[in-house]
């Protein structure tokens, strides 16, 4: 269990490009922080520097308090588990997971390895394939001998380098959960490389986002969705993600694409003195004027528009409205798409509405927008002009309570539900009875799978 | 689909036959002759004529006439090609590594000097190295084999490891050493493992080399000090100067033969095809 603090980390590679610019996070002993951003943003680059694997050009890394930039990796105690795998080849299972206590030389007895690996392969349901080959293994099993290495030694923290990004969906859902409870049980200091968003916003304490080698915002997935700090983060977060509509700003009237828009006056009052704004608008602020309660309507605007088409998923219905941005306002809209990595960002409103709406593609409709929510951005800097600084500070305050909460209880059912993973998490419980126990919890990991997956395939659509 | 499957099963059967036979007739060719009479060679058939196959061809190598012409010429060919194989596999492995590992400046530098040299002709360089071997004592001994078969195997061993190792996947270095290994200990136990195969296919392709060799062991020895068994076959003689030692020459062929074929039987199971699946997802 382990602190870990990155204070103003840079790396610089040969010719001169910083990879990682100026990074500074506190990881506080058990959180889960997740390092999300599109590819080369230099998110794995940060988790090699963490584990040893990449020098640290300038800056300091601390773990519980002690500087660590020129200690070797053997020497940090951490464990990794990498994207594809690296299992090695000519050992067994058995002999796989227990590599790192193998090298531990003297430390271990023959029967405490054994101990520790049979409990290892308990938690993660090895236990039937222990003598095989890791070719002869699917790519599930692959993952959880990988992760097997890594919990069988008490490693002060875990390192996860995109993990399942390997994996096909359905298994990607199962192994998340699967994860996300391990962690909580174990209570082990997480550190998780991901350009995949729902792993992002599912797993983590505190996600950090970074763009071109920076940091952008750190904070509780609530907050980041919440209250992003920039245009990046807005859009980066959330899917389908959130629209971006130029607009010039009169009083508290917005002048767009789609018509004029009518924000509360603490909002404008914000963002007075700039002519130019975007605003961001996630999808779901959106919603067919005819299914909004009237206590709810005088909260918002409404206007009138055209969809092109609309998708019905069951729960709800995605509507897509084209418009037509002002020629320097679409070079932004560029701009800010290849940030994200897409090529072009097309003029286009999604708009979620309620699977009952009966507004379909081509007719005029009439939308009703949730103004109270939507976000205005400085068009030059990017910069959220109506954050709310303190709200989201709240909110990561309160995932850092709900942490504790989260672990405190894991590790009690722990206790309670006889030894099941007690090796790994160092309480030192005795190996008895690690099979029944180990069972149901695996049950309820599965269950949970099942249902955060079509969280994943919802997210996706 | 079964059809085809079949038809395929024939046609590959047909190719291999064919393949098999232009391959090993001459093997069963100096076979058959290694058992014939010195009267008999002329008999223009394969096989020895009836009632005359004898042993003597054998005999007189091992145990008769030519027995310490031939017996001395195995012991030095045996040991210089061994050594010079197992010199040649160290250097070459850590060349390799560090060729496939590490980025310094020259690297380009040494891969073309270990081409450059082994296109070099053999013949060219064999009548300098006579007259420098002379001159600091080395000729006629197995070190002044074993350096000339070492610039022949280096190359191609540097280049087949080289290669090899490009394909191994890293990462499991890296693995290890955050599973707590030493940089020495990631190699030894996640590189070697899976180095090994091509560690091997490379010794018996060096050995090969310095065992084949005729030029180096004809020319930079003298005596039976150093002669290697193919130099050796050439100095074989018939029981008169009226007899051609064909038979004899035979036998010996068919029992250098043997270590080769050993070798590789051996090797064989090494070279488990595959190993490195399984490692990484692919």
């Amino acid at each position: 269990m382990a602190s870990i603090t990155l204070n103003h980390l840079v790396k610089k590679y040969g010719d001169g490009f910083p990879a990682v610019n100026d990074i500074s996070i506190d990881i506080a002993d058990g959180e889960f922080i997740i390092l999300v951003g599109p590819s080369g943003c230099g998110k794995s680059t940060l988790l090699r520097m963490i584990v040893g694997l990449e020098d640290i050009t300038d800056g300091d890394l601390l773990i519980n308090g002690q500087r660590v930039n020129d200690k070797a990796p053997r020497d940090r105690n951490l464990a990794m588990v990498f994207q594809n795998y690296a299992l090695y080849p000519h050992l067994t299972v058995y002999e796989n997971i227990a590599f790192p206590l193998r090298l531990a030389k003297g430390k271990h007895s023959e029967d405490q390895v054994n101990k520790l690996v049979t409990e290892a392969a308990a938690t993660l349901e090895l236990t039937d394939h222990l003598q095989r080959k890791p070719a002869n293994l699917s790519g599930g099993q692959r993952q959880r001998v990988a992760m097997g290495r890594a919990i069988v030694r008490q490693a002060d923290a875990f390192l996860f380098d995109e993990p399942l990004s390997n994996l096909d969906a359905k298994l990607r859902g199962q192994m998340r959960s699967e994860i996300s409870q391990m962690q909580r049980r174990l209570g082990v200091t997480s550190v998780y490389v991901t350009h995949d968003q729902t792993e992002a916003m599912t797993l983590g304490d505190r996600v950090a986002v970074l763009k071109k080698g920076e940091l952008q915002q750190i904070a509780s997935p609530r907050e980041l969705y919440e209250h992003p700090v920039n245009l990046f983060v807005a859009g980066f977060i959330g899917s389908p993600s959130m629209n971006f509509l130029p607009a010039t700003l009169e009083g508290t009237t917005l002048r767009t694409a789609l018509g004029d828009i009518t924000i509360p006056e603490d909002k404008a009052r914000k963002a007075a003195g700039k002519r130019v704004v975007l605003v961001g608008v996630r999808p779901e602020f959106f919603e067919d004027a005819k299914l909004v309660e009237d206590s709810k309507l005088p909260h918002g605007s409404t206007f009138t528009a055209t969809l092109t088409h609309t998708e019905w998923l069951g729960n709800e219905q995605y509507g897509y409205i084209n418009f037509d941005p002002a020629p320097e306002m679409r070079e932004l809209l560029n701009s800010l798409a290849r940030d994200m990595d897409a090529d072009e960002l097309r003029p286009q409103v999604v708009v979620t509405l309620d699977a009952a709406s009966r507004i379909r593609g081509g007719r005029e409709a009439e939308i009703w927008l949730d103004t109270r929510k939507l976000h205005l951005f400085d068009a030059e800097s990017g910069e959220n002009l109506t954050r709310d600084a303190e709200a989201g500070a709240a909110l990561t305050l309160e995932a850092a309570e709900d942490r504790a909460e989260e672990i405190a209880t894991a590790q009690q059912a722990d206790r309670d539900g006889s030894a099941f993973g007690g090796g790994a998490s160092g309480n030192g419980a005795s190996g008895n009875g690690t099979s029944p126990a180990g069972h149901t919890t695996v049950d309820a990991g599965t269950r949970s799978g099942g249902s955060s997956a079509a969280g994943g395939k919802h997210a996706a659509g | 689909m079964t059809n085809t499957s079949t038809r395929n099963k024939v046609l590959w059967a047909i190719a291999t036959v064919l393949v098999l036979v232009y391959a090993l007739f001459p093997v069963a060719s100096i076979l058959a002759t290694s058992f014939k009479s010195p009267s008999d060679l002329t008999n223009g058939k394969f096989l020895p004529s009836s009632g005359t196959a004898t042993t003597s061809n054998y005999e007189q190598i091992l145990v008769g006439d030519a027995q310490g012409l031939f017996l001395s010429a195995l012991r030095n060919s045996i040991g210089i090609s061994l050594i010079a194989t197992f010199i040649a596999v160290v250097l070459a492995t850590l060349c390799a590594y560090a060729i496939a590992r590490l980025d310094f400046p020259g690297k380009k530098l040494i891969l073309t000097t270990a081409l450059a040299v082994s296109i070099f002709p053999v013949i060219s360089i064999v009548t300098p190295l006579f007259n420098l071997w002379r001159t600091i004592g080395l000729y006629d001994t197995w070190l002044g084999l074993i350096i000339p078969y070492l610039s022949l195997t280096l190359p191609i061993s540097i280049w087949t490891l080289a290669a090899f190792f490009r394909q191994i996947p890293w990462e499991l270095e890296q693995a290890a050493q955050v599973d707590g290994a030493t940089t020495w200990q990631a190699f030894r136990k996640a590189i070697v493992p899976l180095a090994l195969p091509g560690v091997f296919t490379t010794a018996i392709i060096a050995f090969f080399i310095a065992w084949n060799d005729f030029v180096y062991g004809i020319s930079l020895t003298s005596t039976e000090a150093a002669r290697p068994v193919p130099a050796a076959l050439a100095f074989f003689t018939g029981a008169s100067q009226f007899e051609s030692p064909t038979g004899a020459i035979s036998a010996a062929a068919i029992i250098v033969t043997i270590p080769v074929v050993l070798l590789v039987l051996l090797f064989q199971r090494q070279i488990v095809s595959g190993l490195t699946s399984g490692a990484v997802k692919g």
